[in-house]
């Protein structure tokens, strides 16, 4: 019997990540903090680093909105750790979607900002280094 | 699988099986039509007729020749609306809808702006009950049509029709009731209400989805939507969906008669589902608290995301509905809650739990579990 998850789009990907959220929670003291979205629309990320040697040492999140969103987080969470900042910095909304094994037409603006909380999120640390 | 509990009966009924064995009575290979004169036809349009008489009993409307049966309520309310706007335009092209009606209302009545008719929303409070004083203000002697739903869909308050009629009628209008949530979970007197145009759902009632019906008061004149043949007093022509609105018409009788007993049991497994679910931390109630429909339950938790809750809740094995944003096809926020009162964020985490048939009172507390273990979740995860 198909469910929700098949009626809205969702893959089997989605739904493990919006079932069990990979690095859900907060940094405290965060090398870089990003933020995007809006509650009024229904969506809004958060995201904390943690950078030693350029790279994305660890890596939280945390997400008020739909399946998608809440999955694209845990994802990108995912594709960062580990990664250096230059790495990271490529990860495309695009990247998150194909490796959620897709994402449905609808959502693919709306719900899927995790990408952008990230490059926030290294733009932060990025501004702080510069001052100093 | 563990057994589903389905808590979406505003969105689709399951058909009764009676109704289905009802459907069952045309002999194999019937094909009547009922506008033929010889035998066929003859048993098709009795079928119609002893449908009429059914439907007409449930809603008190002592002329049976008053229900135009149609494709289901979208189609009564589009009827309803522009075809009484159209045909009484000489009274005056304005028209009036309270502001949480069912879209199949709303959207007929902003397009008879494009011809030149005016549209004022009569506002309702954080119940979601008409505010009679400013109904009172909308409606003008120019005003030809007003719509207010017997009870609202996404939260389940119940109107005050009888003093909405009062102030219809006091300055010339017609009222237009759409009742397809309502009927037969309630008792409606179409002459006592002073109602002049009311929409059935055939569905609702447990019967076939693609079924519905228009009572027209007798008097009441009304202009076709759709052109062509002369069936259904030519408001509805296209050969009938006999079938259909057999169908419809015994889900009629069968509501009309277990009416009582049903919406009691009914309005016993909503009041501990409201106790229960409203316990929960920042769960609250949406709709009136007592003048509400017997199998309507509706909530908005704080902080999170109605499709989430969907989505976990199906997981779960629990099917309930959401007025959230990301599951609408318009991606808009339900302008229901909008017009309470509730800001954006707080109308995307909103849960509306309808029942049926199929639901006991043994559920409850697996449905209160699933919503406090989903609730747990998200807010575990939620920035806010």
């Amino acid at each position: 019997m198909k469910n929700l998850a098949d009626q809205i789009g969702y893959s089997q990907k989605v739904m493990e990540h919006f079932m069990n959220p990979h690095n859900v929670g907060v940094i405290e003291n965060p090398d870089g903090y990003g933020k995007v979205g809006n509650p009024v629309c229904g969506d809004l990320m958060e995201i904390f680093i943690k950078v030693r040697d350029d790279v994305i040492e660890d890596i939280r999140f945390r997400t008020f909105g739909c399946g998608s969103a809440i999955a694209t987080s845990s994802m990108v969470t995912d594709l960062a750790r580990g990664k250096t900042l230059d790495e990271a910095m490529k990860i495309t909304r695009d990247d998150v979607a194909t490796e959620l094994e897709g994402l449905p037409p609808r959502k693919m603006h709306c719900s899927n900002l995790a990408a952008d909380a990230l490059h926030a999120a290294i733009e932060d640390y990025r501004e702080k280094q510069k001052k100093g | 699988m563990e057994d589903r509990i389905y808590l979406d009966h505003a969105a689709a009924m399951p058909v009764r099986p009676e109704v289905l064995s009802f459907g069952r009575q045309f002999p194999d290979g019937f094909a009547g039509n009922p506008s033929t004169l010889y035998r066929e036809g003859l048993l098709a349009q009795e079928a119609v007729s002893g449908a009429r008489e059914k439907v007409a009993a449930l809603i008190g409307a002592s002329a049976a020749e008053s229900i135009v049966f149609c494709s289901g309520a979208t189609e009564a309310n589009n009827i309803a609306v522009r075809g009484a706007a159209l045909r009484n335009k000489k009274s005056g092209k304005h028209v009036v809808a309270s502001a949480i009606e069912h879209i199949s209302v709303l959207n007929p009545a902003k397009d008879l702006q494009k011809t030149g008719f005016s549209l004022t929303l009569a506002p309702v409070d954080r119940y979601g009950t008409i505010d009679l004083d400013a109904l009172g203000t909308a409606v003008t002697p120019e005003t030809v049509v007003t719509s207010v739903h017997y009870a609202n869909n996404e939260i389940g308050t119940i109107e005050p029709i009888r003093e909405a009629a009062e102030i219809v009628h006091d300055r010339g209008g017609l009222l237009h009731v759409d009742a397809a949530d309502a009927a037969g979970r309630m008792p409606i007197d179409v002459e006592r209400d002073g109602i002049d145009l009311l929409t059935l759902s055939g569905n609702q009632l447990g019967g076939l989805q693609g079924t519905g019906a228009l009572y027209i008061r007798p008097g009441v004149r009304v202009q076709p939507v759709l052109v062509g043949g002369g069936q259904e007093r030519g408001l509805r022509p296209g050969t009938e969906n006999v079938v259909g609105i057999a169908c419809m018409g015994e889900a009629a009788r069968l509501a009309k008669e277990e009416m009582p007993g049903e919406s009691r049991r009914l309005a016993a497994i909503r009041d501990r589902l409201i106790s229960g679910v409203t316990s929960v931390e920042e769960a609250y109630l949406t709709g009136h608290p007592t003048e509400r429909l017997p199998h309507h339950a509706s909530f908005r938790f704080s902080r999170i995301e109605g499709e989430s809750i969907q989505l976990a809740m199906d997981m779960l094995g629990i099917a309930v509905a959401t007025g959230s944003a990301c599951t609408s096809r318009t991606l808009e926020a339900s302008h229901v809650l909008l017009a309470i009162g509730l800001a954006h964020e707080e109308a995307h985490g909103s849960m509306v739990a309808t029942l049926g048939r199929g639901n006991s009172v043994d559920q409850v507390p697996r449905i209160v579990g699933a919503v406090e273990e989903t609730v747990k979740r998200l807010r575990a995860i939620t920035p806010l």
